[in-house]
């Protein structure tokens, strides 16, 4: 038991990779310290609740851990071996080579939140470049360097526009995704804001309304008349609010010229492995007015004492360290990270890539519901124009279908009888290959009738 | 033109029409009918750039930051010890990075299987019942944690306790949150030895105390020796105490936030348990509580049923805070920090740690003044007011450690220590880098007294100046925009 063995004074001898001193160092320091024993630096700690027995596992080597972790890995059903169809609102998208080797340079992965500005130049500028990119996919004036993910960021856009209309009523469209409602209430509730639902067909807002939510493509995949939600919204002197989905910014105007007064989004579907729902990243834009509402980090362009160009964290008077309980948010540590994986990846994609990827993904998704229309007993409950995922109606139930196609390879649908009976929503993008599409067309022939 | 001016070029300065980042495969279904001109935009105003222009513009960006793979990072409260390079190699395996988080449980049991453990394994290391990963930073783990402290109070009934106590000390995030979900937030003061001020407390101890945010140890890098006091009090009250288990690795196998008396918590993955910090994010912030408060924990958790684990929602839960299930790939990484250093190696965490701490404390207490003169646990706070006699403020020392190579200690905070420098060494820093970053202090001090102009201009040797905050917050300057 080499591992952990306790030494004579009650220490471990235990001899960790991660922690240069030695015992002989320690030894050495404590005696800088003119202290005998290492206990006596945690004395302040109630006797009778000090040095608490832990139960652990021992320490494991990393080649036996890493044994360990790729069976636990290898024991999900994962998109690298199975054709998916799986999305409502985390996607497989293409996410080019050169992102993973980028973002896991030390200098960006092992840095802090870039409060020294002079040391934290490149952060700084990815931040920048970002809110960049986010504005140009919005159709927007300003952007935030990202939020933690799609839901919470709406949750945080709820909350913004109570702030900026003095008002405390959050309408939802009905065809926002339930879970992103659900976290809205988590948001808004606690605070006495009232959430309540909005028919996505001849909408009208009750008076008092702070802003109204929107999604855009629509949980069920479908484009959003923003205009006459704009027209609702504006009736009201209520702020519209986007949630969208960055892919579909590649072909369908953005929620900007609608006149969205905020829009949010998840970025995952740009350079962000799915991950088991994440970690992600919260797209945040906005219009110039309603800057100083904004939560989350902003960065701005200056210069230095010489005039040379440099970044840095602005408008941080807003903020929780600054602010405190008057802040705009209680957001901190955010998702840098993945804003930068999402920067590459546009960059990569590019002005001609972002549009291909979003009219694969248009061409796929039709075709694949043009052949499963085709199939006896599969409907389409929802009409409009849809852009990579819609809603089918089976003729069995959804999970029975998805174990079978698992079978064939195949991850299916989402299955959302709890809000359709007996539907599924289909995601498709340019991922699936024909192949993948026909095999999946096929496989829900079996239950035609 | 230098590498440096160069790389200031922005992606769409950069920009050549017809370049290309990346090819994609031709569409291989039939075209499809579009849909109206008038739901179209004409093109997105993004980059055209090619890939080796891409990664050479990013690698010398990143070459501007400093981080724990290139220097010394003693960031007081942020925790900025080394990040395992496997905790990554883990997170990117593709049964962990491409599954979905709608697959059913079926398909998922080994990601699942991973965070049950977690789940207990911070539940054993706090102390605590129960345990929710659903949340994504330390921030959204006190918002969870308030909003179940509130929901406690409404459910006996006790909805009119509205004011919730937070240290003159703690982290803006605390009174933030308290404020996020309606509290009314009152500060208590430290006291001369920087511990709670006990009387201050019992003034605040009255029937609309819903609870206190309490750093343990502080943000002082103080243990307060009468924390079982202080929760008894609060308890006595009503009331409930929420630990911010931002300091955590101060006490690793040292002390159970259960034991003491704490009812709910947050730990930062990203701190304690070595998840990169990424410029930012991500993190993750689990909330950990005691059987009272289990109940209320944000949906998700993770159970085991009949050998199956499945995803379930707590009977009183908050509600969910994101979309999914919590940041799972920074899960994947704190796991496996876990497991590699075991029971024997997080009890070295502490041990390491504090004393790194107390030694930089020890060696620089003659030249910076020492505001708590006691030991310290994991950071050592120190401040430069004997330096800002001289007319070198603590943000130029700060700014002059750069050159020589070190980050910057934490920089006017605590707000309640003037000049305030908060340094954290953490366990993975040696004996002979702490010297080194003794001796640089030592050298600023001196040079304050010698050549203040030396200090009071740095930074000197990075690839910018001190940078014009105040312009940039003046004149927004907030994207790229083409001119017309």
């Amino acid at each position: 038991m080499q591992r952990s063995a306790v030494s004579e004074n009650g220490g471990v001898s235990f001899q960790s990779h991660y922690m240069p001193n030695t015992p002989a160092q320690r030894a050495e320091m404590l005696e800088a310290l003119r202290l005998d024993s290492i206990d006596r630096l945690f004395e302040d700690i109630p006797a009778e609740h000090r040095s608490p027995s832990l139960n652990i596992p021992p320490p494991t080597s990393e080649l036996e851990l890493r044994a360990e972790l790729e069976a636990l890995a290898g024991s999900n059903v994962n998109t690298g071996a199975y054709a998916s169809f799986l999305g409502a609102g985390v996607y497989n998208h293409f996410i080019p080579s050169i992102m993973k080797p980028l973002i896991t340079r030390g200098e960006f992965l092992t840095s802090y939140t870039p409060y020294q500005a002079e040391a934290s130049q490149g952060t700084l500028q990815v931040a920048y470049e970002f809110q960049t990119m986010v504005c140009s996919l919005m159709g927007m004036e300003v952007a935030n360097d990202g939020m933690y993910e799609g839901a919470s960021s709406l949750a945080e856009a709820a909350l913004m526009a109570c702030r900026v209309t003095g008002r405390e009523e959050i309408c939802v469209l009905d065809t926002v995704s339930p879970t992103y409602r659900e976290v809205v209430e988590t948001y808004a509730l606690p605070q006495g804001l009232k959430v309540s639902v909005v028919d996505s067909e001849g909408t009208r807002l009750p008076e008092g309304a702070a802003c109204l939510l929107t999604q855009y493509p629509n949980f069920y995949g479908y484009m959003e008349d923003l205009a006459a939600h704009k027209v609702a919204a504006q009736e009201r002197d209520a702020l519209l609010v986007v949630s969208t989905d960055p892919v579909a910014m590649g072909m369908f105007r953005p929620p900007g010229e609608f006149g969205a007064d905020v829009v949010t989004g998840e970025g995952q579907a740009i350079g962000v492995p799915m991950s088991f729902g994440g970690p992600f990243i919260g797209l945040f834009a906005t219009r110039k007015k309603y800057l100083r509402q904004m939560p989350g980090r902003i960065v701005g362009r200056t210069v230095d004492s010489e005039g040379k160009t440099g970044y840095v964290l602005t408008l941080q008077t807003r903020e929780q360290h600054i602010r405190r309980e008057r802040a705009t948010s209680n957001i901190c540590t955010s998702q840098a990270l993945l804003a930068l994986a999402s920067a590459i990846t546009i960059a990569a994609l590019g002005k001609q890539g972002l549009k291909k990827v979003a009219e694969l993904s248009y061409h796929k998704a039709h075709y694949a519901a043009s052949l499963i229309g085709r199939v006896a007993g599969y409907s389409f409950p929802i009409r409009g124009t849809f852009f990579k995922e819609f809603v089918v109606k089976c003729p069995a139930s959804p999970r029975v279908i998805n174990e079978r196609l698992l079978e064939s390879g195949i991850i299916g649908g989402l299955d959302i009888s709890h809000v359709m009976p007996n539907c599924m929503l289909i995601c498709v993008t340019e991922m699936n290959t024909r192949h993948e599409i026909e095999a999946l067309a096929g496989a829900l022939s079996e239950f035609s009738r | 033109m230098n590498t440096l001016d160069n790389n200031r070029r922005l992606l769409m300065e950069r920009s050549v029409p017809g370049r290309v980042g990346t090819v994609l495969p031709d569409l291989d279904v039939p075209e499809q009918p579009l849909p109206g001109k008038e739901m179209l935009r004409d093109e997105v105003d993004l980059p055209e750039v090619t890939e080796p222009e891409i990664v050479r513009y990013f690698t010398n960006l990143s070459r501007m930051n400093f981080s724990i793979d290139t220097h010394f990072y003693p960031l007081g409260s942020c925790t900025m010890k080394y990040n395992p390079k496997i905790n990554d190699e883990a997170a990117f395996l593709p049964g962990f990075a491409a599954i979905h988080p709608q697959q059913p449980a079926a398909q998922v049991q080994g990601a699942l299987e991973l965070m049950h453990h977690l789940q207990n394994y911070l539940a054993e290391i706090t102390g605590m019942a129960g345990v929710s990963l659903a949340s994504l930073a330390g921030a959204q783990g006190e918002l969870c944690g308030i909003l179940m402290i509130q929901k406690y109070h409404r459910d006996r009934g006790d909805g009119d306790r509205l004011k919730m106590l937070v240290p003159d000390s703690a982290h803006g995030t605390n009174p933030a949150s308290a404020a996020m979900a309606g509290f009314r937030v009152v500060s208590i003061p430290t006291d001369a030895d920087g511990n709670c001020d006990l009387e201050a407390l019992k003034k605040e101890a009255t029937p609309d105390l819903a609870g206190m945010m309490i750093t343990l140890p502080s943000t002082l890098g103080l243990f307060d020796p009468n924390i079982t006091e202080v929760n008894r009090l609060i308890h006595e009250a009503g009331g409930l105490v929420y630990a911010d288990g931002a300091n955590m690795n101060a006490l690793l196998g040292r002390a159970k936030m259960g034991d003491l008396g704490f009812d709910v918590m947050h730990l930062n993955l990203h701190k304690t348990f070595s998840t990169p910090h990424g410029g930012g994010g991500p993190g993750a912030g689990p909330v950990c509580a005691q059987p009272n408060l289990q109940p209320y924990l944000a949906a998700p958790v993770v159970e085991k049923r009949d050998g199956r684990f499945v995803l379930s929602t707590p009977e009183k839960t908050i509600g969910k805070v994101s979309a999914s299930h919590g940041n799972f790939g920074v899960l994947v990484r704190a796991y496996t920090y876990i497991r590699t250093l075991g029971d024997a190696g997080l009890k070295l965490v502490s041990e390491n740690a504090v004393l790194n701490a107390n030694y930089i404390l020890s060696k620089l207490k003659d030249k910076y003044l020492l505001p708590f003169d006691r030991p310290c646990m994991h950071e050592v706070v120190l401040s430069a007011n004997w330096q800002k006699a001289k007319g070198v403020r603590g943000l130029e020392t700060a700014k002059r450690l750069l050159d020589y190579g070190f980050h910057a200690p934490t920089m006017y905070f605590p707000l309640t220590v003037d000049e305030a420098l908060l340094i954290e060494p953490t366990e993975t820093e040696s004996k002979e880098t702490l010297d080194e970053f003794i001796e640089a202090m030592r050298a600023i001090d001196q040079e304050a007294t010698e050549n203040p102009e030396l200090v009071q201009n740095a930074p000197h040797t990075l690839p910018v100046r001190r940078l014009n905050e105040a312009q940039a917050a003046r004149r927004p300057d907030l994207r790229w925009e083409r001119k017309e």
